[in-house]
């Protein structure tokens, strides 16, 4: 333990401990900017300057150990000076729009000019000295270069937690800036707009596309019938941007504010995470017993999802080879579409011309999957608007609702029901257990051999997860899976996904099926979920999944009513030729820069 | 205190029989070359002066079987060309200053991080590296030396940014500490010095340190090669003990019409003709890693430090606030006030700045920029003004 004082108050913190944390511990607030618990130190804002008595220069908290015997000052004269002329530095690089920002009033930079840098700049505006270039290549985000303030958080999330580096520093000096690989368009480079960036950038430099606007004009046209999908993730976040604590479950108020914000009907992605459950299932028991039964190697195991579309793109930038490893399925987003401009415009006699689909998804990627060719199978654009978490916050608020006094009410019935195997596609692991619990069945004919369905080892915040669950008691049709062990794996953020596509390219694991989520955490972290996120807000928003699941009646995706109902009606059987139509998927191999 | 006067000495690129020293270092223990090299007080001959011989002893010190001794020839502060003079005439005192080092410290790798636009001194350095490597491996030695080439950009001198591109990386100064003794290149215990320095220590470990004390002053010990420009009739390199005067300096090599001196190059000071009498070259004075600018009175000291700042403006790594968009609001204040469109007052936020990024900033590039501006504004004001 080493033993320091910070304004004068004494404090033991564990050997390595930054000053940042050790002040933290006393209650001492010292602003930061480029600082963000889930990225390596970068001390380059300078924001975090504090004394130490005895040093010959200011020292950046967040960078320096602690050590024995030192002597801190936050709020010096020093300290304020310095402080004040940094965050004026900053500000004369920014272009301070701040009335016509969309992170306006949720900006750093701006919370600290409020503290620092009120009344009248000190310098001399710089934003004008440079050519600024306002990306919007991106169907799921901007980049607006003149409200960058080069604090290289969204450099560090794209290296380090994604494994990715679409955007890395360029130039030195005044020239230095956050760019591209030779400054290509964020469209035509390696980027999957997981939106990681987007979810950790302090000001406005990097935000969502907003559709908030064609939603408004969709739901204002009465010629237009808008249905609404949301995935499971928005349901445990969405409160964050509405006043509640982290990890608080809103379904019922959340299917309530979007009734009165005038869709016509408010259904759940749940509905096609179960029926993705179905024919992802159907998918590898296929491949299992083609590769090994038939011997037929012309598909590949082990066998990847498809739901997260980030994973999608930066497998079809970096691991092109293993395209065939992908499972065809849709995400569950994308099936939905698929359904509501033909299942759901039939059944309910609606011309499918007229349907607007919105989704509200906790990611940016999302808006980009909407946006792909593939995506139109309906005979129309399958997604017309994904909006994220954050922008149906937005919403609610233009609306004037008052989320806290609603009442809960359900979602409407033709693609709206669900099960907790659904739900739990939001956490990393979701998946593989919703399918575990469904694929065991069917082998089976019994329920997956775990406590109240709760496959444990799948769960958690382990970045790989492995599991092996051994097939016993099957029924005749599958009787060459007896005593099988089906190896698993599950990963989040992709530079986890990335060790182990390297290690399945690399013929150094032996898995038959893998979970790939783009984000840490899974959906639950996603680009598109309410800012801050951190490890506990995710663990929150986990068990708040999990606590969603325990509370449905049914939990297992085959035993969702209108699943059933679907593939009586519509849909004939998983993997058939309507479900190929509507429901699979292609994908296309990209460049790796 | 009475200064020492203007004596030149010729000792860094006196010939002396390498292997000679070489056999004697390899006699040595670790213990006995350190403390040769702390007894003789050098200090590091790049600019900042850490003691030479303390970074050894801190690397040496370090229970680690992987160290690296880094030669940093990225010689790059404006009015410096010494390194370049040294390793094209004495590239063998380098490399044996590395390779006593590495005796010293216990490493085995040596590296050297060259200036990119000193390229073209490589093919002599490679035939003479290849002779050293023979020489002390016949010795005994067990130690290599590989070179690594800089890209012209200025902040890879520093010591961390230089590490970063040798790694591979972005060449952006670290967080410190750790400090390079204890994790440095590749994150393994690191001495990094300077060329000069190393030869130095060389000269030290051949003459002992004994006899080196007997140059130079208390603060700074021995001499040191100076790269003179400017308005001077004799410009070049110059070996001068250490301990002068700026006037003594000028007397020598100035003009005759000296109205200023840049000490230390662009991250240096400028020293005006009236503390010419009362400033030592050296560290209990204005301390130089070598460059040395004269500038008589026919120079516009705007144009000098507009020069400067520009040079800053372009230089910062860009990463840290106070030095991107510091150096960039000294650039344009000065340039306000100078075509009247900001006061003159506005100088005095200036300095202001410049004292915050003297504290702020993460590096010494950053914390330098301030020695030119203030001794430039506060002695030349007017001509910065009109």
């Amino acid at each position: 333990m080493v033993t320091l004082k910070i304004n004068d108050q004494e404090v033991k913190v564990a050997e390595g401990t930054t000053v940042l944390e050790a002040a933290k511990k006393l209650g001492v607030n010292i602003p930061t900017l480029c600082n963000h618990p889930d990225l390596c130190v970068a001390g380059n804002c300078r924001v975090c300057v504090v004394e130490q008595t005895g040093a010959r220069t200011l020292i950046a908290a967040c960078a320096m150990p602690v050590s024995e015997g030192m002597d801190i000052h936050t709020n010096s004269l020093k300290v304020r000076n310095a402080r004040k002329h940094i965050v004026e530095l900053l500000l004369s690089e920014h272009r301070a729009d701040c009335t016509k920002c969309y992170k306006n009033q949720k900006c750093e930079l701006q919370t600290l000019a409020n503290e620092y840098s009120f009344g009248e700049h000190i310098f001399l505006d710089l934003v004008e000295n440079h050519p600024y270039i306002v990306d919007r290549s991106s169907p799921a985000f901007i980049k607006d270069d003149s409200k960058c303030i080069r604090c290289q958080r969204c450099v560090r999330t794209c290296a380090q937690l994604q494994h990715v580096s679409a955007i890395a520093v360029a130039n030195k000096g005044a020239h230095m800036k956050i760019s591209s690989f030779h400054d290509r368009p964020m469209s035509h480079v390696v980027c999957t707009n997981c939106g990681q960036c987007v979810n950790r950038c302090p000001t406005g430099a990097l935000t969502e596309k907003t559709y908030i606007d064609q939603v408004w004009d969709a739901i204002y046209d009465t010629d237009k019938h808008v249905v609404v999908q949301t995935a499971p993730a928005v349901r445990v976040a969405l409160g964050e941007d509405l006043g509640y604590d982290p990890g608080e479950r809103v379904t019922g108020k959340m299917v309530t504010a979007l009734r009165q914000l005038g869709f016509d009907s408010v259904l759940d992605t749940d509905f096609t995470a179960d029926l993705t459950i179905i024919e992802e299932g159907t998918e590898l028991l296929t491949r299992l017993k083609k590769v090994l039964v038939e011997n037929d190697h012309s598909m590949a195991l082990p066998m990847f999802t498809s739901c997260s579309p980030g994973w999608i793109k930066f497998i079809e930038h970096k691991y092109p080879k293993m395209l065939p490893n992908l499972s065809t399925c849709k995400s569950p987003q994308q099936m939905f579409g698929a359904l509501a401009k033909t299942f759901y415009a039939q059944k309910r006699n609606i011309d499918p011309s007229k349907v607007v689909s919105v989704s509200i998804m906790p990611c940016t990627a999302k808006k980009y999957e909407a946006d792909r060719p593939e995506m139109r199978s309906s005979g129309y654009k399958d997604i017309d608007f994904v909006l994220t978490t954050r922008e149906l916050a937005v919403m609610i608020k233009q609306a004037g609702i008052d989320f806290r006094t609603l009442e809960p009410t359900h979602y409407d019935s033709l693609m709206g029901s669900s099960t907790g195997a659904a739900v739990i596609f939001g956490a990393t692991g979701g998946v593989m257990e919703a399918a575990l619990r469904t694929a065991y069945e069917i082998v089976t004919g019994k329920p997956v051999p775990f406590k109240n369905l709760n496959i444990m080892p799948v769960r958690g915040m382990d970045g790989v997860k492995e599991a092996t669950v051994k097939i016993e008691g099957t029924t005749e049709e599958w009787r060459f899976l007896e005593g099988a062990e089906l190896k698993v794996a599950i990963a989040h953020g992709l530079v986890n996904a990335n060790k182990v596509a390297k290690a399945v390219s690399t013929g150094k694991a032996n898995y038959h099926f893998i979970e790939i989520m783009a984000c840490p955490g899974g959906c639950i972290g996603g680009g598109g979920q309410p800012i801050p996120t951190n490890v506990e807000v995710r663990q929150k928003r986990m068990d708040a999944i999990y606590s969603e699941d325990m509370h449905m009646d049914l939990r297992k995706s085959h035993e969702n009513p209108e699943v059933i109902a679907i593939y009586n009606e519509f849909l004939e059987k998983p993997n058939g030729h309507k479900s190929h139509e509507l429901l699979h998927t292609h994908y296309i191999e990209r460049e790796s820069y | 205190m009475k200064n020492k006067g203007l004596t030149k000495v010729d000792l860094i690129f006196e010939t002396i029989d390498v292997r000679k020293v070489m056999t004697k270092a390899f006699e040595m223990t670790s213990d006995e070359i350190i403390n040769e090299i702390l007894e003789s007080g050098l200090k590091g001959r790049g600019g900042a002066g850490f003691p030479t011989g303390l970074k050894w002893k801190y690397t040496a010190a370090e229970q680690e079987p992987e160290k690296y001794i880094v030669c940093n020839a990225d010689e790059g502060e404006p009015g410096t060309f010494k390194d370049r003079e040294i390793l094209d005439k004495a590239a063998s005192k380098v490399y044996a200053g590395m390779a006593i080092a590495g005796k010293a410290m216990g490493s085995k790798k040596g590296f050297i991080y060259l200036r990119g636009e000193y390229r073209f001194l490589l093919p002599q350095l490679f035939v003479e590296l290849h002779k050293f490597h023979k020489m002390i491996h016949e010795i005994g030695y067990d130690f290599t030396i590989e070179y690594r080439m800089g890209s012209g950009a200025y902040i890879c001198g520093e010591e961390s940014a230089l590490f970063e591109s040798i790694e591979g990386f972005r060449g952006e100064p670290r967080n410190k500490p750790p400090y390079p003794t204890v994790s440095g290149l590749f994150s393994k215990p690191t001495s990094i010095n300077n060329v000069e320095t190393l030869v130095t220590a060389v000269m030290i470990i051949e003459k002992g340190a004994n006899e080196y004390v007997k140059l130079g002053t208390k603060d700074s010990r021995g001499s040191k090669v100076f790269s003179i420009s400017g308005d001077t009739p004799i410009p070049g390199i110059f070996e001068l003990e250490l301990g002068m005067t700026v006037q003594e300096f000028v007397n020598e090599f100035g003009d005759g019409d000296t109205k200023a001196v840049q000490v230390g190059g662009a991250s240096g000071f400028c020293v005006p003709r009236k503390r010419f009498g009362d400033t030592i070259i050296g560290f209990e004075g204005v301390p130089t890693g070598g460059s040395m600018k004269l500038f008589n009175s026919s120079r516009s000291m705007y144009n000098v430090l507009h020069n400067y700042l520009d040079f800053f403006a372009e230089e910062s790594c860009g990463q840290c606030t106070p030095c991107r968009v510091g150096c960039q609001q000294l650039l344009k204040g000065v340039e306000n006030v100078k075509k009247g469109e900001a006061k003159s007052t506005y100088l005095n936020e200036l300095v202001k700045l410049a004292d915050t990024m003297k504290v702020a900033s993460k590096c010494g590039l950053g914390q330098s920029v301030g020695n030119a501006f203030k001794s430039i504004v506060e002695n030349f004001r007017e001509e910065i003004i009109y």
